[in-house]
């Protein structure tokens, strides 16, 4: 299933190993993407807490952790390819994949419909 | 974005699918499709810039060459007709009011081409200072009247060709002169803030649209594209040029800025005194250009740092892709010139290792003698 946070980020959970990263949406909005500072395997991280960073020709943008965890994987693609952000921002531009301790805070994020309004609730 | 000034082009921008943002007062796009694309476009074939929000002010009369040689640092008597040169114009401290053009047309007529985000500033300027001496001149702002197009590309000669009366090849690098494009009369001038080969189109207003149409019907098939202030703002660093408000600064002289060939300490100008004490006192910081070595892009605002103190700060920074490499320009105090010198900017709460290295980053096609 697949689930949004406030701050755009993307969660896709398979047990309890979550692939995180950030929206088409908010994709679009960052412009072309340039560089990912991808964050560190094995690192401990809790929700809301900044992971990393991608940063676009005009701007660096921070991305959040939705769930409380611990990083499994990065992807190291993005190293030489960044833009693949932009062009699959939902699938193949994945950021981490963690582990997560708390499903309850699953709760605490949106589904796709919820985070479709509140996008469009945002660009109003 | 209700009080902001919109160019004639504004509803071709909005066509073509223009990401507007405001930009010195105006509402401009920063891009079309993509800011790398757009790049791409102007470093391998060409592309066509709205720069209509700059500002024209015009100088006629009998003293016209000797108040602009007072005016701006660099020569305008020694210009010929039909010449251009770029120069800093400063205050009483030296410091940088703005860079413009200055293009002599005769010998009683000038025609100055300052930043879109100075114009009102720059034309009040130009009224004080023409006050200073008995100046017999006119001055007249004619930004609203006079729409300006970029066609930056090593193909942009090529391709303007075909519909241009003017012939092209004819004009040298910063040289102008008046003629027809599409049959549209135009100042057209080999001028450009790319690094690439290319031309800047003075029209009338009502003939921007037809213009701006015309260059992209033709250069669509050849890769023309529309291109914002994004990659223009990327284009003009990688050629190490300078950004009012980044680069320049009513607080930092020409000299800091590695200006000193467009100051001609043998003519008088505003400003020249606090220019001869700087230059007998020695510099305290200059602009230099820095390869970020370890993770992380530079951005203006950075600070920069040796061990504890903080020698400096970066004026633009962002990831090449003509290059690669992820550089920047910044000031830096007296010490750490040298390149190869190793310098640390703080990127978001962490010291990243950085390394002064050689400008320009990148040369383009643009026909300069340097």
């Amino acid at each position: 299933m697949k689930k949004y946070a406030k701050t755009h980020e993307w969660v896709l959970v398979e047990g309890n190993v979550a692939t995180v990263g950030i929206s088409n949406y908010a994709q679009e909005h960052l412009g072309d993407i340039v560089y990912v500072e991808l964050p560190e395997v094995g690192k401990e991280i809790s929700k809301g807490e900044t992971i990393c960073s991608v940063e676009s020709v005009k701007a660096a943008s921070d991305v959040y952790a939705p769930l409380s965890g611990k990083i499994l994987e990065v992807n190291e693609e993005l190293d030489a390819a960044p833009e693949t952000i932009n062009s699959d921002a939902e699938k193949s531009g994945w950021i981490f994949k963690m582990e997560f301790s708390d499903p309850a805070e699953l709760d605490g994020l949106m589904d796709e419909e919820e985070y479709k309004k509140f996008c469009e609730e945002e660009e109003a | 974005m209700g009080d902001l000034k919109r160019t004639p082009l504004y509803q071709e921008h909005l066509r073509l699918g223009g990401r507007m943002v405001e930009f010195g007062g105006w509402d401009m796009p920063v891009q079309y499709e993509s800011i790398m694309e757009e790049h791409r476009a102007v470093r391998t074939t060409a592309g066509l810039f709205d720069v209509s929000h700059m500002g024209e002010i015009s100088v006629k009369g009998k003293d016209t060459i000797a108040f602009a040689d007072y005016l701006v640092t660099n020569s305008v008597s020694t210009l010929k007709n039909g010449e251009i040169c770029y120069t800093p114009m400063c205050n009483e401290k030296g410091g940088v009011v703005d860079d413009l053009l200055v293009y002599r047309i005769s010998n009683s007529e000038v025609l100055l081409v300052v930043n879109a985000s100075n114009i009102d500033k720059d034309f009040n300027w130009v009224l004080e200072r023409a006050k200073d001496r008995d100046f017999s001149i006119t001055l007249d702002n004619i930004s609203n009247k006079t729409a300006q197009l970029a066609f930056q590309g090593p193909k942009a000669e090529e391709i303007l060709k075909e519909i241009s009366q003017v012939k092209l090849d004819e004009i040298p690098f910063y040289h102008f002169i008046h003629g027809k494009v599409n049959g549209i009369d135009c100042l057209v001038s080999r001028t450009g803030y790319t690094g690439e080969d290319g031309f800047e189109l003075y029209v009338d207003t009502e003939a921007a649209v037809p213009l701006w149409r015309k260059i992209l019907e033709i250069g669509t098939p050849y890769g023309v594209k529309p291109a914002g202030l994004g990659a223009r703002d990327l284009l003009r660093f990688e050629a190490c040029y300078m950004l009012y408000g980044n680069e320049l600064t009513d607080e930092i002289t020409p000299l800091e800025a590695g200006l000193k060939w467009a100051v001609k300490f043998e003519k008088e100008f505003y400003g020249r005194q606090a220019l001869i004490e700087q230059r007998e006192e020695g510099l305290e910081k200059r602009l230099r250009g820095i390869e970020i070595i370890d993770k992380g892009i530079a951005r203006h605002g950075y600070e920069i740092f040796a061990g504890d103190e903080n020698i400096g700060w970066v004026s633009s920074g962002m990831l090449s892709p003509s290059t690669g490499k992820r550089l920047a320009l910044a000031y830096l105090k007296k010490g750490y010139w040298k390149t190869g010198t190793e310098v640390f900017v703080k990127i978001r709460n962490k010291l990243v290792k950085a390394q002064v290295i050689k400008t320009p980053f990148y040369r383009g096609s643009v026909k300069s003698k340097a």
